[in-house]
């Protein structure tokens, strides 16, 4: 296949960038998005140019770290899916690809297409954890979990942190990751000595980092490598009430 | 220098409890005073930063990714074991503790591997504690199942997400303890070398990777917790960072390698499909209690999988194992896949796969129980390759996986560098010659939480006086001064290549020589090919870009440089050792059915590695059985 790729490329966080234009030939089907970036990345090098820098690492659909923007969409073309997963045979021969860094003002572009998602790890350091000590726990069984609420923590639990719901939401609303934390935690009864705290710390933070408010377009859904539901954050906003009340 | 491996006095079962209660403790006050730093956030990185805060002390952490929840560990799907017996099934400390020595040929230490089977019931409590959603049954008990070469129920699983909600839950703790201002975070930043002062670890030099300024962290203590090296092989099913740098630093500082060569080979990843792929994708292993593998019974049969008729399929792992079957262990199940497809009877385009088949299990459990249990690795196999398998069997394949092989370390994971520590998978410790399936998570959250922070102290404690160096001190002088030699030595080069012309070549290599089996010449020609790869590297390879940016291409020179340094040493160590035992297969020590043959009178012990200007010197940490007799080890 031969693909034209429009990249965008910025020196820095400071400096301006641009789309550049790169032509690659001989690439296969077979081969992942990621993998023709990585055949041009040794084409720029034998030409003596600097690689685009861009973001992967499990190349399993689960870390969370290789997210681009693909013409117009978070992670390509699919729905529910890392960019990490995506195949080149999703594209048409002489087809040109646009590709772009995550757009969000709380996302700030460190190099060509890689951001700086920390904003995440402040507001998890808000109140996404349990406070307990390590060696103090329980016996394990000595509190059931039923069935049904512990598929529902998982399901909410099931965030990687990509930051694709941020990317592709029209405000960059951080809400479906933010809820999605808070759901898992609260609705377990080990989370639920701190749930009024979590959620309004975390929420406030979330706040904080300047990401935008949720408007529940669903776009954040659609692009969840995971299908985190927007359910989450109608959840989330009842469960922040709950804790305004009586928190 | 005598290996001293530490091990506490007694019956097996008190000796953990016999060296809690002897190691030397430090007051509260004073452990604010003590820094450690701890290299590495995954499982068991966070969990070590994360419970030495909690104990007090005064803690930096180091991870290259840009946040610590991205870590390896998050890949992990199968599982995590414990003995809890849950199941009403058999299971105990000592059985699985007899599992795991066995699994691992023998090759591990008694005392290390009954720890880890005595920890890992505490351990469930503790992540479920912390909100980990495990899977559980209707009523709310937690629910297990089977594993990789064990026949009772241990694994606790959380969808196929296990490794993933472990290490968030490790991962929140640490941001608890950030959040309390007794943990500072420095992620995307990379240890290039271990600082020594006067024979003690003392502090490191890391890249910042998004300006590339070197910078010194000193501190009383250094815990590696950097895990696997196996993308020595370039494929691999590890992430594409996983590298074995900082623990290849602390080697050519003076820690010890040990069991360098043995190296998992996971027999359920995907096929390699082409040359240009960067990775193999794992799928679960837990896919074998339910899946059959087979292969066509004729040579060279191009029919389509479902065209294929009953009897003529060739059930190969449960004709050889009745009594294991699909279940037998990984190394057992790879080598009998790479024996099949090596004789002509592997399927796919590359015909370099074996089916695994869950035709069967849709027909006894229903559809519904079956997406149950594996939906979403149903889900992952089509994404990448385009096949329902609920309607076709799947196509799986050997690739290397987990390295057993690591730092060496006594029973308080300490290294030969005093002061410096090894956790998780960078260290060699309790898994000997083959881990066992489930066995790593485990290993390396009871590294972090329970182990390390317990162990550590008994060496701080030794010290009142002793006080962080200044980062001015000339080793961290000369230490950065080396790191910036090196880093400018590989710009300057400008050559023809790129780094992964090397790296491919490399993994070929060793692929071929030093993975699935082994043999003396092969061995031979390896090293010679591993030093030309070595001059060629020096000669020949390009890095564009500088030092002072983000540099991605510059990252990578600097770990493939060090993989071929290590990769010489595997095959040293893969040469020496002239027996077969669990992933080390040596072709002239088998069985005339193609069993390994281990040769307990001349190789019982741990090879125990010292660098030596370029070269290697072997040491010896005799295994002594005081518990348990060394069987052979037969899963028939
Ligand atoms: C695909 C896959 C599936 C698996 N499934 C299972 C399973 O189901 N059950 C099981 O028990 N085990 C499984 N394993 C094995 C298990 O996941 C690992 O052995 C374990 O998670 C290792 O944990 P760790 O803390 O030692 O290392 P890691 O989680 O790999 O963490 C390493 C850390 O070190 C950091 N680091 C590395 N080098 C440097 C450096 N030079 N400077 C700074 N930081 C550095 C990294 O940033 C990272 O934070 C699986 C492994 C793979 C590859």
């Amino acid at each position: 296949m031969n693909i034209i790729f429009k990249i965008w490329r910025q020196n820095g966080p400071t400096e301006k960038g641009e789309l550049k234009e790169y032509l690659i030939e001989g690439l296969t089907e077979d081969m992942s998005f990621l993998e023709a970036l990585d055949y041009l990345n040794e084409a720029l090098v034998l030409k003596g140019e600097k690689v685009i820098a861009y973001e992967y690492d499990c190349r399993e659909g689960i870390c969370g770290q290789c997210g681009i923007f693909i013409n117009g969409r978070a992670h390509g073309p699919h729905d529910h899916m890392t960019t990490c997963q995506l195949h080149m045979r999703s594209f048409k021969d002489g087809e040109t690809i646009v590709v772009e860094p995550w757009r969000a003002a709380s996302f700030p572009i460190i190099k060509d297409l890689i951001v700086d998602r920390s904003a995440f790890d402040r507001i998890i350091e808000k109140g996404a954890y349990i406070s307990a000590r390590t060696g103090t726990a329980p016996e394990a069984n000595a509190l059931p979990i039923p069935k049904l609420v512990a598929d529902k923590a998982m399901d909410a639990a099931a965030c990687i942190g990509c930051g694709a719901c941020v990317a592709t939401c029209k405000n960059s609303s951080a809400a479906l990751f933010t809820a999605a934390k808070i759901n898992h935690l609260n609705s377990l009864p080990q989370g639920k000595a701190e749930q009024h705290q979590r959620v309004q710390h975390m929420t406030a933070q979330m706040e904080a980092e300047g990401f935008g408010s949720c408007t529940f377009t669903g776009a954040c859904e659609v692009e969840c490598p995971e299908a985190i539901s927007i359910a989450n954050i109608a959840e989330m906003n009842a469960r922040k009430l709950k804790a305004n009340l009586l928190g | 220098m005598k290996l001293n491996s530490k091990v506490p006095e007694g019956p097996l079962e008190d000796k953990w409890r016999n060296y809690q209660l002897k190691s030397r403790l430090i007051n509260p006050a004073n452990r604010k005073k003590l820094k450690v730093i701890v290299v590495g956030s995954g499982l068991s990185g966070a969990g070590a930063a994360s419970t030495l805060a909690e104990l007090g002390y005064d803690v930096q952490c180091f991870c290259y990714q840009d946040s610590a929840r991205r870590a390896h560990s998050v890949a992990a799907q199968g599982g995590i074991n414990a003995a809890k017996n849950y199941q009403h099934d058999g299971d105990s400390i000592y059985r699985m503790f007899y599992d795991t020595l066995k699994g691992g040929d023998f090759r591990s230490r008694e005392a290390n591997t009954y720890r880890l089977a005595e920890l890992s019931a505490p351990l469930i409590d503790h992540f479920v504690q912390q909100g980990v959603p495990f899977a559980r049954e209707y009523g709310g008990t937690l629910v297990n199942r089977s594993f990789g070469g064990v026949q009772v129920q241990r694994t606790f699983y959380a969808r196929g997400q296990t490794g993933q909600q472990l290490l968030m839950a490790a991962y929140s703790q640490l941001y608890k303890m950030i959040h309390a201002k007794k943990v500072q975070m420095f992620t995307r930043c990379e240890m290039l070398d271990l600082v020594v002062i006067d024979g003690q670890a003392k502090g490191i030099i890391a890249r910042d990777l998004t300006n590339g300024n070197l910078r010194r962290f000193a501190a009383d203590a250094v815990v590696l917790a950097t895990g696997g090296y196996s993308r020595v092989f370039r494929l691999s099913t590890l992430a594409i960072g996983c590298n074995g740098s900082a623990i290849w630093k602390a080697h050519k500082k003076g820690a010890f390698f040990a069991a360098p060569s043995f190296t998992q080979i996971h027999p359920t990843a995907l096929p390699q499909s082409s040359d240009s792929q960067s990775k193999l994708t794992l799928m679960s292993e837990s896919l074998r209690n339910d899946g059959r593998i087979w292969v066509p019974k004729r040579q060279g049969d191009t029919r389509e999988a479902n065209k294929i008729p009953e009897s003529e399929r060739d059930y190969y792992l449960e004709r050889r194992y009745p009594s294991f079957g699909n279940l037998a262990p990984r190394d057992i199940a790879s080598r009998a896949a790479k024996e099949r497809i090596d004789a002509g009877y592997g399927v796919g385009r590359l015909k370099n796969a074996v089916y695994l088949d869950f035709k069967h299990a849709i027909e006894q459990f229903g559809l519904d129980t079956i997406n149950d249990r594996y939906g979403n690795l149903f889900k992952m196999y089509q994404k990448i390759t385009g096949i329902d398998a609920y309607k076709e069997p799947m196509m799986i394949s050997p690739a290397a996986h987990f390295s057993m092989g690591g730092l060496w370390v006594d029973y308080e994971l300490m290294t030969t560098i005093p002061g410096l520590y090894a956790i998780g998978e960078c260290n060699f410790s309790d898994h000997g010659a083959n881990r066992l399936g489930a066995n790593s998570l485990l290993q390396a959250s009871v590294d972090g939480y329970f182990i390390l922070p317990n162990t550590i102290n008994n060496y701080l404690a030794g010290k009142p006086n002793a006080q962080v160096p200044s980062v001015e001190a000339p080793a961290f002088v000369i230490a950065e001064e080396r790191v910036q030699a090196h880093i400018d030595r590989i710009l300057k080069v400008n050559g023809n290549k790129t780094v992964d012309h090397f790296h491919r070549e490399l993994g070929k290599t060793m692929w071929q020589e030093c993975a699935m089996s082994r043999n003396k010449s092969g061995l031979v020609e390896a090293i010679a090919k591993i030093r030309q790869l070595e001059t060629a590297f020096w000669k020949d390879v390009r890095v564009t870009g500088h030092d002072k940016e983000v540099n991605t291409e510059l990252e990578k020179a600097l770990r493939v440089i060090d993989f071929i340094e290590l990769a010489a040493l595997m095959c040293t160590d893969a040469l020496q050792r002239e027996e077969s035992c669990g992933a080390h297969f040596r072709e002239e020590y088998q069985t005339k059915e193609g069993e390994a043959v281990r040769v307990d009178e001349t190789f019982l012990y741990v090879s125990a590695w010292e660098y030596n200007q370029g070269d290697f010197k072997l040491h010896k940490e005799p295994l002594h059985f005081e518990f348990v007799q060394p069987t052979v080890r037969s899963y028939k």
